[in-house]
């Protein structure tokens, strides 16, 4: 299948899911919760995908790019910090940076093991 | 629907520019420019006007969001953390500060913008 095209159709799933996932966890704290866990959740993806070797477009640019976010990640930090909450706007990132690096860490030694 | 569509527009931005341009590097620049976009939009759309309730889940959630990447991010610091540490870590804290500079500089600016009208 062509590249584009497997790009397209992974973020036509990817795009939405990270929506509604980000609906349907609550943030009583202010705390950005929904779209922690859709960067998390996709980069553990993205290190299975990666380690697995295949279905790199479809799976890893299309659906693993378009459930996880940069610019909302830092919209939501500079909203915390704008609002004098620069506590919960530092934990955003460690949380963020810390459990994505190890969530992708996680996927793809996952994925080298059930390899072999 | 439009989350969806706005989705695809954004990926496939992304995956051009990174097939023209095959480097970590670019995944940098797509999620600095995506937050300087992101960071003009939100002020545009929760302090200026009342718009369409479609722009925000079309431009923000969707283009936007498709464009910018987390868990590329991820991946390429682990690939250059195998070859080069030093650089590995720029790349990291590098992206992070940009992109919370973008994002603040487009709120900013569209702020002062709108207030000079």
């Amino acid at each position: 299948m062509n590249g584009a095209l497997q790009v397209a159709i992974g973020a036509a799933v990817g795009a939405p899911l990270r929506y509604l996932v980000d609906r349907a966890i609550p943030r009583p704290s202010g705390f950005p919760w929904g779209t922690v866990v859709v960067n998390v959740v996709g980069s553990l993806v993205l290190g299975v995908v990666v380690g697995w070797g295949d279905w790199l477009p479809l799976l890893g640019t299309g659906f693993c790019g378009a459930l996880t976010t940069y610019s909302t990640f830092s919209y939501e930090t500079l909203v915390l910090a704008e609002s004098g909450d620069r506590r919960r706007a530092f934990a955003t990132i460690a949380v963020s940076l810390i459990a994505g690096l190890a969530a992708f860490w996680c996927g793809l030694a996952g994925a080298h093991a059930v390899a072999g | 629907m439009v989350v969806s569509a706005g989705g695809v527009i954004g990926a496939l931005a992304r995956y051009g520019a990174g097939t023209a341009w095959p480097s970590p590097w670019s995944t940098l620049v797509i999620n600095v420019v995506g937050c300087l976009a992101m960071g003009c939009l939100m002020v545009v759309v929760v302090e200026l006007r009342t718009p369409h309730p479609l722009v925000r889940p079309f431009l923000g959630i969707g283009v936007l969001g498709g464009f910018t990447t987390f868990s590329s991010y991820c991946a390429d610091f682990q690939r250059m953390l195998g070859e080069n540490v030093l650089l590995a870590f720029t790349y990291l804290l590098g992206t992070l500060a940009l992109a919370l500079m973008a994002v603040t500089a487009g709120a900013r600016v569209t702020r002062r913008l709108a207030g000079a009208r």
